[in-house]
């Protein structure tokens, strides 16, 4: 069988949230750096990242939140993901994860304890976004 | 005159329609009875003669013909993800005229096998995957598959990379590769599908449903029924080079035993603050309800509406429903009297199986509140803006309330998240003329679509 030049990334806004900005850019920037990148947009469902995750084989899911509702939006993602096979799925989180000025010293630990491989503090820029996904994925160097 | 002679074989009736391509007129329609026991060519025989005995002697240039004899086109599917390309590979084979007799989504099991050694398909539909996704579903399906028998021929549309090590798991049977139905997460490609579809049914399924001493006779085109309707639905929407359509469409076909609908329409969110959300549906839709017919399937009406509702819609008590709904499913063939109990209970059966096929087919709108206030998700098709409605079926073309139950297919502010015709005008297809149509537009596109604007008689307007 061929093997597939690109690592597949499943991105999104999560929830009812409608702040479609970021997400455009994280596309660009993704795919830019090499990325195959299936964006689901705004207002994405658990389920929506997880079907999407299985058909194209996904190598990690990026979730984004803006509004405020992240923690609540998140919670029991990394179990559906087991639930339906995705077992072992890097996930990681940014945006404005959480409500109002937390230290993130204190959120961080939260979205780990619910599976997340990596949550990110507010401004974290697209590189910073991309280097962790390279990390995360074992990808020395080079294109993605 | 150049006369052109269209075939319907249908399971219980052939039926012949006359057309002069010259004058673009009728000639005549005709329908003979069709056993499953009795040859098909006796049905055709003695359609031709009752046809023969209104238009006189005529000497037809072409005659085209479409199927559904022999229980239509058979098909079985399997995809990945129900909602995803589980649900690309329905809308593909429903898009082709099939009847589909299974839809399987992630790994098959031995018990699936066996239930699809029972179904028989005619062709079997094997989908999963986006391109470069996920591989190990298809695979797995095709080696299961692989126990079977190879007597019926498998299309394998799912993702690329899997494509030719299904074929080497099918080794023995009739494979046939075309692009993934969902190359990349959320886009539909099933027309390559469709298309072969069609070819496969043109080779065996004649052969296979005795058709072939009829096929002699044709000139070239055979195609599924449902195909050839939607073929029309679409050149009637549309239009062609020197005829304009009448715009985007709904159509309800209701049957004896299933009710088809068909939209041609975008159907995409017309506000800003509508996110679409599921697998886009094609601008040509198809669905069949297996539950919802006339005859054989008037229970599923009854469980759909419930015995009140056709109660207040026939003025039936609910114990004299409950007694003919019985005999007529035992009684397939009984038609009702004028002013007889059973034209009320036919006219609230049909009413009900418009407005439940036509609810299943068309999208719905949920409002969710963020707190920056109202925002809606629309998921299949907004057919609200659709201006008009083609009804067709004995039930529908036998009763002068013909406008009264197709407004049935429209929206009804008690269920505003049913995203139905707002105000539509209504057409009747008295002669059962669609699929005749729709063969004809192959050829003579503007004949057919000239034709359909005549006969397809205008009956109202609903809001
Ligand atoms: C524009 C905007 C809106 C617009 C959105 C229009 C649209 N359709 O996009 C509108 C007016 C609709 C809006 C509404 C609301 N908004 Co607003 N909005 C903003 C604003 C001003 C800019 C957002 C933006 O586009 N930024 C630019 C993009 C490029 O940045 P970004 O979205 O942050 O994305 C980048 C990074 O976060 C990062 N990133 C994103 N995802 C991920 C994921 C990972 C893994 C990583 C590593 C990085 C990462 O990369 C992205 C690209 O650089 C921000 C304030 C701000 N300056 O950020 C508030 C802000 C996000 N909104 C906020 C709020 C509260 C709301 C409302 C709840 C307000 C209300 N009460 O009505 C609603 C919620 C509506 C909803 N259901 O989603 C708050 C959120 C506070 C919180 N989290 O605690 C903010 C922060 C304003 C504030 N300081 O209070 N908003």
């Amino acid at each position: 069988m061929e093997q597939r030049e690109k690592k597949v990334i499943v991105i999104g806004v999560i929830g009812a949230d409608v702040h479609a900005v970021g997400n455009k850019i994280l596309y660009h920037a993704f795919t830019e750096a090499g990325f195959e990148v299936v964006n689901l947009g705004v207002m994405v469902s658990q389920e929506e990242y997880i079907a999407a995750a299985i058909e194209s084989d996904a190598d990690a899911i990026v979730v984004s939140s803006l509004y405020g509702q992240g923690e609540l939006d998140c919670r029991g993602l990394r179990e559906k993901c087991d639930e339906a096979g995705l077992k072992g799925i890097p996930l990681l989180v940014g945006g404005n994860i959480v409500i109002g000025k937390q230290r993130f010293e204190d959120v961080e630990p939260r979205f780990k304890a619910m599976g997340f491989d990596r949550a990110f503090p507010p401004g974290t820029t697209p590189e910073t976004t991309i280097e962790a996904l390279r990390e995360l994925l074992h990808m020395d160097g080079g294109d993605a | 005159m150049r006369a052109v002679l269209l075939i319907d074989f249908g399971s219980t009736y052939t039926k012949l329609t006359a057309v002069d391509v010259e004058a673009e007129i009728l000639l005549g329609t005709a329908a003979a009875y069709t056993t499953v026991e009795t040859d098909i060519g006796d049905g055709l025989t003695e359609a031709r003669r009752l046809l023969e005995a209104q238009t006189g002697p005529v000497d037809y240039e072409a005659c085209y013909a479409c199927s559904s004899a022999a229980g239509g086109l058979r098909m079985v599917t399997s995809g990945l993800v129900p909602e995803l390309t589980g649900e690309a590979a329905k809308l593909a084979s429903l898009g082709a005229g099939a009847k589909v007799a299974g839809v399987y989504a992630f790994q098959l099991t031995e018990d699936d096998i066996e239930d699809i050694r029972a179904m028989r398909p005619d062709i079997f539909l094997l989908v999963g995957g986006t391109d470069g996704g996920n591989t190990e579903c298809i695979l797995h399906n095709a080696a299961m598959l692989a126990k079977l028998p190879p007597d019926f021929p498998v299309i394998v549309a799912g993702n690329r990379t899997a494509a030719r090590q299904c074929q080497r798991l099918l080794e023995g049977f009739e494979v046939h590769i075309c692009p993934n139905v969902m190359p990349k997460f959320g886009v539909l490609n099933i027309e390559p599908t469709q298309s072969k579809i069609r070819e496969i049914f043109l080779r065996r399924i004649i052969q296979a449903k005795g058709l072939s001493r009829a096929a002699e006779l044709l000139s070239d085109i055979m195609m599924p029924t449902p195909s050839a309707v939607l073929l029309a639905m679409e050149l009637l929407a549309k239009g062609c080079e020197g005829e304009s359509g009448i715009g985007e469409l709904l159509a309800v076909d209701v049957g004896g035993a299933t009710t088809d609908v068909y939209s041609i329409a975008d159907g995409m969110p017309q506000q800003i603050n509508t996110v679409y959300k599921g697998l886009p549906e094609p601008y040509a839709k198809r669905t069949v309800e297996g539950d919802i017919g006339m005859r054989y399937s008037a229970q599923g009406i009854v469980d759909a509406a419930g015995l009140p509702r056709l109660s207040a819609l026939s003025g039936l008590s609910e114990e004299r429903l409950i007694a003919l709904t019985a005999e007529i499913r035992a009684h397939p063939d009984m038609v009702p009297e004028e002013g007889g109990e059973l034209e009320q209970l036919d006219f609230a059966l049909a009413s009900c199986a418009i407005e439940e096929a036509v609810r299943r087919h068309a999208g719905t709108i949920t409002e969710t509140y963020t707190m920056m206030g109202q925002t809606f998700i629309q998921e299949g098709k907004n057919l609200t803006n659709v201006g008009q409605v083609v009804v067709t079926g004995g039930s529908l073309i036998h009763t002068r309330r013909t406008g009264e139950i197709a407004a049935h297919a429209m929206y009804d502010p008690a269920a505003p998240a049913s995203l139905r015709p707002k105000a539509a005008e209504i057409r009747v297809d008295r002669r059962y003329i669609l699929s005749a149509m729709g063969l004809l537009s192959a050829h003579y596109p503007q004949t057919a679509l000239r034709i359909m604007k005549k006969e397809l008689a205008y009956h109202g307007y609903s809001e």
